[in-house]
Protein backbone atom coordinates (compact mmCIF):
# COMPACT_ATOMS: atom_id res chain seq x y z
CA UNK A 1 0.00 0.00 0.00
CA UNK A 2 2.46 2.62 -1.35
CA UNK A 3 3.65 5.70 0.43
CA UNK A 4 2.76 9.33 -0.02
CA UNK A 5 2.58 9.64 -3.76
CA UNK A 6 1.46 12.77 -5.58
CA UNK A 7 -1.73 11.01 -6.54
CA UNK A 8 -2.59 10.58 -2.86
CA UNK A 9 -1.43 13.98 -1.65
CA UNK A 10 -2.81 16.18 -4.42
CA UNK A 11 -6.57 15.76 -3.80
CA UNK A 12 -6.09 16.14 -0.04
CA UNK A 13 -4.02 19.31 -0.52
CA UNK A 14 -6.59 20.81 -2.89
CA UNK A 15 -9.40 20.04 -0.46
CA UNK A 16 -7.48 21.57 2.42
CA UNK A 17 -6.58 24.66 0.38
CA UNK A 18 -10.25 25.09 -0.49
CA UNK A 19 -11.33 24.74 3.14
CA UNK A 20 -8.71 27.24 4.35
CA UNK A 21 -9.48 29.78 1.61
CA UNK A 22 -13.29 29.32 1.70
CA UNK A 23 -14.12 32.07 4.26
CA UNK A 24 -12.30 34.62 2.12
CA UNK A 25 -14.50 34.16 -0.94
CA UNK A 26 -17.71 32.56 0.36
CA UNK A 27 -20.59 34.48 1.91
CA UNK A 28 -21.12 34.23 5.66
CA UNK A 29 -24.14 32.05 4.99
CA UNK A 30 -22.01 29.44 3.26
CA UNK A 31 -19.29 29.71 5.88
CA UNK A 32 -21.92 28.77 8.44
CA UNK A 33 -23.07 25.82 6.32
CA UNK A 34 -19.46 24.70 5.96
CA UNK A 35 -19.05 24.95 9.73
CA UNK A 36 -22.03 22.64 10.18
CA UNK A 37 -20.69 20.25 7.55
CA UNK A 38 -17.32 20.03 9.26
CA UNK A 39 -18.86 19.48 12.69
CA UNK A 40 -21.11 16.73 11.40
CA UNK A 41 -18.19 15.25 9.45
CA UNK A 42 -16.25 14.75 12.65
CA UNK A 43 -19.33 13.21 14.27
CA UNK A 44 -20.03 10.90 11.32
CA UNK A 45 -16.38 9.88 11.00
CA UNK A 46 -16.29 8.99 14.70
CA UNK A 47 -19.34 6.80 14.09
CA UNK A 48 -17.64 5.22 11.10
CA UNK A 49 -14.59 4.15 13.12
CA UNK A 50 -17.03 1.75 14.75
CA UNK A 51 -19.22 1.00 11.74
CA UNK A 52 -16.92 0.92 8.72
CA UNK A 53 -13.70 -0.15 10.38
CA UNK A 54 -14.79 -2.29 13.32
CA UNK A 55 -18.09 -3.62 11.98
CA UNK A 56 -20.19 -2.34 14.88
CA UNK A 57 -23.39 -0.43 14.10
CA UNK A 58 -23.94 2.03 16.94
CA UNK A 59 -27.26 3.77 17.36
CA UNK A 60 -26.03 5.52 20.48
CA UNK A 61 -23.34 7.69 18.97
CA UNK A 62 -25.48 10.79 19.44
CA UNK A 63 -25.48 10.07 23.17
CA UNK A 64 -21.76 10.90 23.27
CA UNK A 65 -22.18 13.79 20.87
CA UNK A 66 -24.83 15.33 23.11
CA UNK A 67 -23.02 14.47 26.33
CA UNK A 68 -19.95 16.31 25.03
CA UNK A 69 -22.11 19.35 24.36
CA UNK A 70 -23.68 19.27 27.83
CA UNK A 71 -20.35 18.72 29.60
CA UNK A 72 -18.88 21.74 27.83
CA UNK A 73 -21.88 24.00 28.44
CA UNK A 74 -22.13 22.97 32.10
CA UNK A 75 -18.44 23.79 32.51
CA UNK A 76 -18.90 27.17 30.86
CA UNK A 77 -21.91 27.94 33.08
CA UNK A 78 -20.47 26.80 36.38
CA UNK A 79 -16.73 26.69 35.84
CA UNK A 80 -14.01 29.03 34.63
CA UNK A 81 -14.78 30.96 31.42
CA UNK A 82 -12.30 29.05 29.28
CA UNK A 83 -13.01 27.11 26.10
CA UNK A 84 -10.00 24.91 26.73
CA UNK A 85 -11.28 23.89 30.16
CA UNK A 86 -14.75 23.22 28.70
CA UNK A 87 -13.25 21.13 25.90
CA UNK A 88 -11.05 19.19 28.34
CA UNK A 89 -14.04 18.52 30.60
CA UNK A 90 -16.02 17.22 27.62
CA UNK A 91 -13.15 15.00 26.45
CA UNK A 92 -12.64 13.46 29.88
CA UNK A 93 -16.37 13.16 30.52
CA UNK A 94 -17.27 11.49 27.23
CA UNK A 95 -14.23 9.20 27.37
CA UNK A 96 -15.27 7.93 30.81
CA UNK A 97 -18.89 7.60 29.71
CA UNK A 98 -17.81 5.67 26.60
CA UNK A 99 -15.57 3.46 28.71
CA UNK A 100 -18.42 2.43 31.00
CA UNK A 101 -21.07 2.04 28.29
CA UNK A 102 -18.60 0.44 25.89
CA UNK A 103 -17.48 -2.04 28.52
CA UNK A 104 -21.04 -3.36 28.59
CA UNK A 105 -21.77 -3.08 24.86
CA UNK A 106 -18.69 -4.65 23.22
CA UNK A 107 -19.57 -8.07 24.64
CA UNK A 108 -22.01 -8.44 21.79
CA UNK A 109 -22.00 -7.55 18.13
CA UNK A 110 -24.32 -7.25 15.15
CA UNK A 111 -27.96 -6.45 15.97
CA UNK A 112 -27.42 -7.04 19.68
CA UNK A 113 -24.73 -4.36 19.81
CA UNK A 114 -26.96 -1.98 17.85
CA UNK A 115 -29.83 -2.53 20.29
CA UNK A 116 -27.61 -2.11 23.35
CA UNK A 117 -26.21 1.18 22.05
CA UNK A 118 -29.73 2.28 21.16
CA UNK A 119 -30.81 1.52 24.73
CA UNK A 120 -27.96 3.41 26.32
CA UNK A 121 -28.44 6.29 23.90
CA UNK A 122 -32.10 6.57 24.94
CA UNK A 123 -31.10 6.48 28.61
CA UNK A 124 -28.72 9.39 28.02
CA UNK A 125 -31.41 11.24 26.07
CA UNK A 126 -33.94 10.78 28.86
CA UNK A 127 -31.43 11.95 31.45
CA UNK A 128 -30.84 15.15 29.47
CA UNK A 129 -34.55 15.56 28.84
CA UNK A 130 -35.88 14.95 32.37
CA UNK A 131 -33.17 16.17 34.73
CA UNK A 132 -34.47 19.72 34.61
CA UNK A 133 -32.48 21.21 37.47
CA UNK A 134 -29.17 20.36 35.81
CA UNK A 135 -29.81 20.09 32.09
CA UNK A 136 -32.67 22.53 31.63
CA UNK A 137 -34.95 19.73 30.47
CA UNK A 138 -36.55 19.94 27.05
CA UNK A 139 -35.57 23.62 26.72
CA UNK A 140 -31.95 22.63 26.61
CA UNK A 141 -29.09 24.40 28.27
CA UNK A 142 -28.23 27.79 26.88
CA UNK A 143 -27.65 31.26 28.25
CA UNK A 144 -23.91 30.90 28.51
CA UNK A 145 -21.41 33.36 27.13
CA UNK A 146 -18.83 32.05 24.73
CA UNK A 147 -15.46 33.18 26.04
CA UNK A 148 -12.77 34.16 23.54
CA UNK A 149 -10.44 31.38 22.51
CA UNK A 150 -7.14 31.80 24.32
CA UNK A 151 -4.26 31.13 21.93
CA UNK A 152 -1.56 32.45 24.29
CA UNK A 153 -0.66 35.52 22.22
CA UNK A 154 -4.16 36.10 20.86
CA UNK A 155 -7.64 36.19 22.30
CA UNK A 156 -9.83 35.15 19.40
CA UNK A 157 -13.49 36.12 19.59
CA UNK A 158 -15.72 33.35 18.28
CA UNK A 159 -18.57 35.73 17.61
CA UNK A 160 -17.05 36.23 14.20
CA UNK A 161 -18.31 33.24 12.16
CA UNK A 162 -15.05 33.13 10.23
CA UNK A 163 -12.99 32.62 13.37
CA UNK A 164 -15.37 30.00 14.66
CA UNK A 165 -15.15 28.29 11.29
CA UNK A 166 -11.35 28.12 11.58
CA UNK A 167 -11.61 26.62 15.06
CA UNK A 168 -13.99 23.94 13.75
CA UNK A 169 -11.74 23.32 10.75
CA UNK A 170 -8.68 22.90 12.97
CA UNK A 171 -10.43 20.53 15.39
CA UNK A 172 -11.99 18.44 12.62
CA UNK A 173 -8.65 18.27 10.82
CA UNK A 174 -6.91 17.07 13.98
CA UNK A 175 -9.65 14.49 14.55
CA UNK A 176 -9.32 13.29 10.95
CA UNK A 177 -5.53 13.00 11.25
CA UNK A 178 -5.92 11.04 14.47
CA UNK A 179 -8.38 8.67 12.76
CA UNK A 180 -6.13 8.34 9.71
CA UNK A 181 -3.18 7.52 11.91
CA UNK A 182 -5.26 4.92 13.75
CA UNK A 183 -6.73 3.12 10.78
CA UNK A 184 -3.34 2.88 9.07
CA UNK A 185 -1.66 1.43 12.16
CA UNK A 186 -1.47 -2.27 13.09
CA UNK A 187 -4.31 -1.49 15.48
CA UNK A 188 -6.40 -0.32 12.52
CA UNK A 189 -5.59 -3.52 10.64
CA UNK A 190 -6.76 -5.52 13.63
CA UNK A 191 -9.99 -3.52 13.70
CA UNK A 192 -10.59 -4.35 10.06
CA UNK A 193 -9.79 -7.97 10.78
CA UNK A 194 -12.32 -7.89 13.63
CA UNK A 195 -14.94 -6.51 11.29
CA UNK A 196 -14.37 -9.39 8.88
CA UNK A 197 -14.50 -12.10 11.46
CA UNK A 198 -14.19 -11.54 15.16
CA UNK A 199 -13.52 -15.23 15.94
CA UNK A 200 -10.49 -15.34 13.71
CA UNK A 201 -8.88 -12.44 15.49
CA UNK A 202 -8.30 -14.58 18.57
CA UNK A 203 -6.14 -16.87 16.41
CA UNK A 204 -3.66 -14.06 15.88
CA UNK A 205 -3.48 -13.49 19.60
CA UNK A 206 -5.66 -10.39 19.83
CA UNK A 207 -8.25 -9.67 22.50
CA UNK A 208 -11.34 -8.73 20.47
CA UNK A 209 -13.19 -7.20 23.38
CA UNK A 210 -10.35 -4.90 24.30
CA UNK A 211 -9.85 -3.84 20.67
CA UNK A 212 -13.51 -3.00 20.33
CA UNK A 213 -13.60 -1.16 23.63
CA UNK A 214 -10.63 0.97 22.62
CA UNK A 215 -12.31 1.85 19.32
CA UNK A 216 -15.56 2.58 21.17
CA UNK A 217 -13.85 5.01 23.57
CA UNK A 218 -11.99 6.84 20.79
CA UNK A 219 -15.18 7.07 18.73
CA UNK A 220 -17.24 8.26 21.71
CA UNK A 221 -14.67 10.90 22.65
CA UNK A 222 -14.42 12.28 19.11
CA UNK A 223 -18.21 12.40 18.94
CA UNK A 224 -18.13 14.33 22.22
CA UNK A 225 -15.67 16.84 20.76
CA UNK A 226 -17.95 17.30 17.75
CA UNK A 227 -20.82 17.84 20.20
CA UNK A 228 -18.86 20.62 21.93
CA UNK A 229 -18.43 22.42 18.60
CA UNK A 230 -22.11 21.90 17.79
CA UNK A 231 -23.33 23.23 21.16
CA UNK A 232 -21.11 26.31 21.01
CA UNK A 233 -22.12 26.92 17.40
CA UNK A 234 -25.83 26.81 18.32
CA UNK A 235 -25.26 28.50 21.71
CA UNK A 236 -27.27 25.68 23.28
CA UNK A 237 -27.00 22.03 24.28
CA UNK A 238 -30.36 20.42 23.67
CA UNK A 239 -31.75 16.93 24.31
CA UNK A 240 -32.30 16.41 20.55
CA UNK A 241 -28.52 16.14 20.23
CA UNK A 242 -28.70 12.84 22.15
CA UNK A 243 -31.76 11.39 20.45
CA UNK A 244 -31.31 8.18 18.49
CA UNK A 245 -32.59 9.86 15.35
CA UNK A 246 -29.53 12.09 15.56
CA UNK A 247 -27.40 8.93 15.59
CA UNK A 248 -29.37 8.00 12.51
CA UNK A 249 -27.97 11.09 10.79
CA UNK A 250 -24.45 9.73 11.23
CA UNK A 251 -25.57 6.39 9.82
CA UNK A 252 -27.17 8.12 6.85
CA UNK A 253 -24.21 10.37 6.08
CA UNK A 254 -21.83 7.42 6.33
CA UNK A 255 -23.84 5.22 3.99
CA UNK A 256 -24.28 8.15 1.62
CA UNK A 257 -20.57 8.98 1.45
CA UNK A 258 -19.13 5.50 1.84
CA UNK A 259 -18.21 3.54 4.94
CA UNK A 260 -15.06 2.01 3.46
CA UNK A 261 -13.23 5.33 3.07
CA UNK A 262 -12.06 7.57 5.89
CA UNK A 263 -13.52 10.74 4.36
CA UNK A 264 -16.67 8.98 3.15
CA UNK A 265 -18.84 10.20 6.05
CA UNK A 266 -17.53 13.76 5.52
CA UNK A 267 -18.59 13.65 1.88
CA UNK A 268 -21.95 12.28 3.05
CA UNK A 269 -22.31 15.19 5.49
CA UNK A 270 -21.50 17.68 2.72
CA UNK A 271 -24.06 16.15 0.35
CA UNK A 272 -26.65 16.10 3.11
CA UNK A 273 -26.30 19.79 3.99
CA UNK A 274 -25.98 21.04 0.44
CA UNK A 275 -29.08 19.09 -0.59
CA UNK A 276 -30.94 20.38 2.45
CA UNK A 277 -29.99 23.94 1.52
CA UNK A 278 -31.23 23.70 -2.04
CA UNK A 279 -34.35 21.70 -1.41
CA UNK A 280 -35.58 23.79 1.52
CA UNK A 281 -35.53 26.88 -0.72
CA UNK A 282 -38.61 25.57 -2.54
CA UNK A 283 -40.33 23.16 -0.15
CA UNK A 284 -40.69 22.57 3.57
CA UNK A 285 -41.13 18.82 3.24
CA UNK A 286 -37.57 18.37 2.17
CA UNK A 287 -37.33 14.93 3.78
CA UNK A 288 -39.50 13.49 0.99
CA UNK A 289 -37.01 14.71 -1.59
CA UNK A 290 -34.06 13.69 0.52
CA UNK A 291 -35.54 10.20 0.80
CA UNK A 292 -36.02 9.94 -2.96
CA UNK A 293 -32.51 11.21 -3.69
CA UNK A 294 -31.10 8.80 -1.14
CA UNK A 295 -32.79 5.85 -2.80
CA UNK A 296 -31.25 6.82 -6.12
CA UNK A 297 -27.81 7.47 -4.64
CA UNK A 298 -27.71 4.22 -2.68
CA UNK A 299 -28.80 2.23 -5.73
CA UNK A 300 -26.32 4.00 -8.01
CA UNK A 301 -23.42 4.05 -5.53
CA UNK A 302 -23.68 0.94 -3.38
CA UNK A 303 -20.32 1.76 -1.79
CA UNK A 304 -21.25 5.35 -1.12
CA UNK A 305 -20.48 8.32 -3.32
CA UNK A 306 -16.82 8.70 -2.36
CA UNK A 307 -16.32 4.94 -2.07
CA UNK A 308 -17.66 4.35 -5.59
CA UNK A 309 -15.66 7.24 -7.07
CA UNK A 310 -12.44 5.94 -5.53
CA UNK A 311 -13.19 2.44 -6.76
CA UNK A 312 -13.80 3.79 -10.24
CA UNK A 313 -10.38 5.44 -10.30
CA UNK A 314 -8.68 2.40 -8.81
CA UNK A 315 -10.19 0.22 -11.56
CA UNK A 316 -9.19 2.69 -14.23
CA UNK A 317 -5.61 2.65 -12.99
CA UNK A 318 -5.55 -1.11 -12.88
CA UNK A 319 -6.96 -1.19 -16.39
CA UNK A 320 -4.28 1.24 -17.61
CA UNK A 321 -1.43 -0.73 -16.04
CA UNK A 322 0.06 -3.38 -18.33
CA UNK B 1 5.65 -29.47 25.79
CA UNK B 2 1.91 -29.90 25.17
CA UNK B 3 0.16 -32.50 27.22
CA UNK B 4 -3.54 -33.23 27.31
CA UNK B 5 -4.86 -35.59 29.95
CA UNK B 6 -8.33 -37.08 29.78
CA UNK B 7 -10.03 -34.10 28.15
CA UNK B 8 -13.80 -34.14 27.62
CA UNK B 9 -15.34 -31.73 25.14
CA UNK B 10 -19.06 -31.20 24.55
CA UNK B 11 -21.01 -29.48 21.83
CA UNK B 12 -24.06 -28.46 23.77
CA UNK B 13 -25.31 -31.73 25.26
CA UNK B 14 -23.44 -34.05 22.98
CA UNK B 15 -20.35 -35.56 24.51
CA UNK B 16 -17.87 -35.45 21.65
CA UNK B 17 -14.46 -36.07 23.21
CA UNK B 18 -14.77 -38.72 25.87
CA UNK B 19 -11.40 -38.55 27.53
CA UNK B 20 -8.59 -37.85 25.09
CA UNK B 21 -4.97 -37.88 26.21
CA UNK B 22 -2.04 -37.02 23.99
CA UNK B 23 1.33 -35.42 24.11
CA UNK B 24 3.63 -33.43 21.83
CA UNK B 25 7.28 -33.14 22.82
CA UNK B 26 9.71 -30.58 21.54
CA UNK B 27 11.37 -31.41 18.25
CA UNK B 28 8.71 -33.78 16.94
CA UNK B 29 5.83 -33.83 14.53
CA UNK B 30 2.85 -35.75 15.83
CA UNK B 31 -0.19 -36.60 13.79
CA UNK B 32 -3.73 -37.19 14.89
CA UNK B 33 -5.43 -39.55 12.44
CA UNK B 34 -9.05 -40.44 12.08
CA UNK B 35 -12.04 -40.50 9.80
CA UNK B 36 -14.40 -37.66 9.22
CA UNK B 37 -16.27 -36.94 12.44
CA UNK B 38 -13.90 -38.94 14.61
CA UNK B 39 -13.08 -35.94 16.81
CA UNK B 40 -9.85 -34.61 15.27
CA UNK B 41 -10.92 -31.01 14.88
CA UNK B 42 -12.70 -31.08 18.22
CA UNK B 43 -9.46 -32.19 19.85
CA UNK B 44 -7.55 -29.35 18.22
CA UNK B 45 -10.22 -26.83 19.17
CA UNK B 46 -10.28 -28.20 22.69
CA UNK B 47 -6.52 -27.82 23.03
CA UNK B 48 -6.39 -24.20 21.87
CA UNK B 49 -9.54 -23.27 23.75
CA UNK B 50 -12.08 -22.59 21.00
CA UNK B 51 -14.21 -25.31 22.58
CA UNK B 52 -12.69 -25.53 26.04
CA UNK B 53 -12.79 -28.97 27.68
CA UNK B 54 -15.34 -29.39 30.45
CA UNK B 55 -12.96 -31.64 32.32
CA UNK B 56 -9.41 -32.84 31.99
CA UNK B 57 -6.11 -31.01 31.93
CA UNK B 58 -4.14 -29.31 29.20
CA UNK B 59 -0.56 -28.45 30.09
CA UNK B 60 1.47 -26.21 27.82
CA UNK B 61 5.09 -25.65 28.83
CA UNK B 62 4.15 -27.00 32.24
CA UNK B 63 1.31 -24.54 32.75
CA UNK B 64 -2.39 -25.40 32.90
CA UNK B 65 -4.12 -23.69 29.98
CA UNK B 66 -7.54 -25.38 29.84
CA UNK B 67 -10.25 -22.73 30.10
CA UNK B 68 -7.97 -19.81 29.22
CA UNK B 69 -9.17 -17.54 26.39
CA UNK B 70 -7.89 -18.43 22.92
CA UNK B 71 -6.01 -15.17 22.43
CA UNK B 72 -4.00 -15.76 25.61
CA UNK B 73 -3.06 -19.26 24.50
CA UNK B 74 -1.99 -17.93 21.11
CA UNK B 75 0.08 -15.19 22.74
CA UNK B 76 1.78 -17.68 25.00
CA UNK B 77 2.95 -19.55 21.90
CA UNK B 78 0.27 -22.05 20.94
CA UNK B 79 -0.53 -21.30 17.29
CA UNK B 80 -3.60 -22.74 15.65
CA UNK B 81 -4.39 -23.04 11.94
CA UNK B 82 -8.06 -24.06 11.73
CA UNK B 83 -9.28 -26.41 9.04
CA UNK B 84 -11.24 -23.82 7.08
CA UNK B 85 -8.10 -21.68 6.91
CA UNK B 86 -9.70 -18.47 8.17
CA UNK B 87 -7.47 -15.86 6.66
CA UNK B 88 -8.81 -12.30 6.52
CA UNK B 89 -10.27 -12.06 3.05
CA UNK B 90 -10.38 -8.25 2.95
CA UNK B 91 -6.76 -7.76 4.01
CA UNK B 92 -3.81 -8.20 1.69
CA UNK B 93 -1.33 -11.04 2.14
CA UNK B 94 1.13 -8.66 3.78
CA UNK B 95 -1.57 -7.18 6.04
CA UNK B 96 -2.69 -10.67 7.05
CA UNK B 97 0.86 -11.24 8.26
CA UNK B 98 1.15 -7.82 9.93
CA UNK B 99 -1.88 -8.30 12.15
CA UNK B 100 -0.48 -11.58 13.42
CA UNK B 101 2.99 -10.41 14.42
CA UNK B 102 4.01 -11.17 17.99
CA UNK B 103 7.39 -10.72 19.67
CA UNK B 104 10.06 -13.37 19.03
CA UNK B 105 10.69 -16.02 21.62
CA UNK B 106 13.98 -15.64 23.53
CA UNK B 107 16.73 -17.80 22.09
CA UNK B 108 15.01 -18.39 18.75
CA UNK B 109 15.40 -16.53 15.50
CA UNK B 110 12.37 -14.36 14.78
CA UNK B 111 10.01 -15.16 11.90
CA UNK B 112 10.52 -11.96 9.96
CA UNK B 113 8.50 -11.22 6.83
CA UNK B 114 11.61 -11.84 4.71
CA UNK B 115 12.07 -15.24 6.24
CA UNK B 116 8.39 -16.06 5.71
CA UNK B 117 8.58 -15.18 2.01
CA UNK B 118 11.71 -17.32 1.72
CA UNK B 119 9.98 -20.35 3.24
CA UNK B 120 6.77 -19.67 1.30
CA UNK B 121 8.04 -18.58 -2.11
CA UNK B 122 4.50 -18.88 -3.52
CA UNK B 123 3.38 -15.96 -1.35
CA UNK B 124 6.19 -13.56 -2.23
CA UNK B 125 4.71 -12.28 -5.49
CA UNK B 126 1.25 -11.97 -3.90
CA UNK B 127 2.05 -9.48 -1.11
CA UNK B 128 -0.51 -6.89 -2.15
CA UNK B 129 -3.17 -9.37 -3.27
CA UNK B 130 -6.31 -9.54 -1.12
CA UNK B 131 -6.58 -12.72 0.91
CA UNK B 132 -9.98 -13.47 -0.58
CA UNK B 133 -8.51 -13.52 -4.10
CA UNK B 134 -6.05 -16.32 -3.35
CA UNK B 135 -6.48 -19.94 -4.39
CA UNK B 136 -7.21 -22.53 -1.74
CA UNK B 137 -3.59 -23.65 -1.66
CA UNK B 138 -2.29 -20.09 -1.39
CA UNK B 139 -4.75 -19.42 1.42
CA UNK B 140 -3.48 -22.47 3.27
CA UNK B 141 0.13 -21.28 2.87
CA UNK B 142 -0.90 -17.86 4.14
CA UNK B 143 -2.73 -19.36 7.10
CA UNK B 144 0.38 -21.30 8.11
CA UNK B 145 2.64 -18.30 7.44
CA UNK B 146 0.37 -16.14 9.55
CA UNK B 147 0.62 -18.59 12.42
CA UNK B 148 4.42 -18.54 12.13
CA UNK B 149 4.86 -14.72 12.28
CA UNK B 150 3.37 -14.96 15.75
CA UNK B 151 6.62 -16.76 16.64
CA UNK B 152 4.82 -19.71 18.23
CA UNK B 153 6.41 -22.38 20.39
CA UNK B 154 4.12 -25.06 18.98
CA UNK B 155 1.94 -25.28 15.90
CA UNK B 156 -1.47 -26.95 15.67
CA UNK B 157 -2.45 -27.68 12.06
CA UNK B 158 -6.00 -28.84 11.57
CA UNK B 159 -6.42 -30.87 8.36
CA UNK B 160 -4.05 -28.77 6.27
CA UNK B 161 -4.49 -30.90 3.12
CA UNK B 162 -8.24 -30.83 2.95
CA UNK B 163 -9.37 -29.94 -0.55
CA UNK B 164 -5.92 -29.11 -1.88
CA UNK B 165 -4.46 -30.24 -5.21
CA UNK B 166 -1.76 -32.94 -4.99
CA UNK B 167 0.96 -30.56 -6.16
CA UNK B 168 0.11 -28.15 -3.34
CA UNK B 169 0.09 -31.00 -0.84
CA UNK B 170 3.62 -31.80 -2.00
CA UNK B 171 4.69 -28.19 -1.49
CA UNK B 172 3.10 -28.29 1.94
CA UNK B 173 5.05 -31.39 3.00
CA UNK B 174 8.23 -29.73 1.79
CA UNK B 175 7.50 -26.66 3.93
CA UNK B 176 6.52 -28.65 7.01
CA UNK B 177 9.65 -30.79 6.70
CA UNK B 178 11.65 -27.57 6.44
CA UNK B 179 10.30 -25.97 9.60
CA UNK B 180 10.18 -29.21 11.56
CA UNK B 181 13.58 -28.70 13.20
CA UNK B 182 12.46 -25.32 14.53
CA UNK B 183 9.01 -25.94 15.85
CA UNK B 184 7.05 -28.95 17.08
CA UNK B 185 3.80 -29.57 15.23
CA UNK B 186 0.60 -31.41 15.97
CA UNK B 187 -1.19 -32.11 12.72
CA UNK B 188 -4.63 -33.64 12.36
CA UNK B 189 -5.29 -35.48 9.11
CA UNK B 190 -7.69 -37.76 7.35
CA UNK B 191 -5.02 -38.33 4.76
CA UNK B 192 -2.88 -40.89 6.63
CA UNK B 193 -0.56 -41.27 3.69
CA UNK B 194 0.39 -37.58 3.81
CA UNK B 195 0.53 -37.38 7.61
CA UNK B 196 2.72 -40.44 8.03
CA UNK B 197 5.12 -39.19 5.40
CA UNK B 198 6.07 -36.30 7.70
CA UNK B 199 5.17 -37.31 11.28
CA UNK B 200 7.38 -39.04 13.81
CA UNK B 201 4.52 -40.43 15.86
CA UNK B 202 0.79 -40.62 15.67
CA UNK B 203 -2.47 -41.16 17.45
CA UNK B 204 -5.59 -42.69 15.97
CA UNK B 205 -8.87 -41.25 17.15
CA UNK B 206 -12.36 -42.65 16.63
CA UNK B 207 -15.72 -41.73 18.18
CA UNK B 208 -14.03 -39.32 20.56
CA UNK B 209 -11.48 -41.75 22.00
CA UNK B 210 -7.82 -42.42 21.22
CA UNK B 211 -7.78 -45.99 19.86
CA UNK B 212 -4.15 -46.45 19.00
CA UNK B 213 -0.84 -44.77 19.53
CA UNK B 214 2.48 -45.57 17.92
CA UNK B 215 5.54 -44.55 15.98
CA UNK B 216 5.42 -43.91 12.28
CA UNK B 217 6.70 -47.45 11.54
CA UNK B 218 4.17 -49.05 13.84
CA UNK B 219 1.33 -47.12 12.26
CA UNK B 220 2.53 -47.83 8.74
CA UNK B 221 2.81 -51.56 9.37
CA UNK B 222 -0.38 -52.03 11.37
CA UNK B 223 -2.86 -52.93 8.67
CA UNK B 224 -5.57 -53.82 11.15
CA UNK B 225 -5.65 -50.30 12.65
CA UNK B 226 -5.48 -48.87 9.18
CA UNK B 227 -8.46 -50.72 7.88
CA UNK B 228 -10.53 -50.36 11.00
CA UNK B 229 -10.08 -46.67 11.76
CA UNK B 230 -8.57 -45.08 8.69
CA UNK B 231 -9.74 -45.14 5.15
CA UNK B 232 -6.43 -46.08 3.59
Amino acid sequence: MGGLTLRRILPATLLLAFLVAAPFFLSTYWVIILTEILTMSLFAMSFNLLFGYTGLLSFGQAGFFGAGGYFAVLTLLHGPPSLWVALAAAVVGTALLALVIGWLCVRLDEIYFAILTLGFGMMLFTTAHNWRSVTGGSDGLGGFTVPPLNLIAWQVSLFNPKYFYFLVLAVTLLGTLLLLRMVKSPFGLLLRATRENSNRVAFVGANVRRLRLFAFVIAGTLAGVAGVLFAIFNRIASPEMLHWSFSGKAVLMTVLGGSGVLLGPAVGAAIFYVLEHYITTFTTSWMIFLGAILVVLVLAFPKGVLGSVMEFFAQKRRGAAP
Amino acid sequence: MLQATDIHVYYGDSHVLQGVSLEVRSGEIVCLLGRNGAGKSTTMRGLVGVNPPRSGRVLFNGREIAGRPVYENVRSGLAFVPEDRRIFAGLTVQENLEVAQLPARPGRPAWTFDRIYEVFPLLAPLKIRKGGNLSGGEQQMLAIARALVGNPALLLLDEPCEGLAPVIVQELSRIIAGIKSQIPILISEQNAHFALSIADRGYVIDKGLIRYEGSRQELLSNTEVQSRYLSV
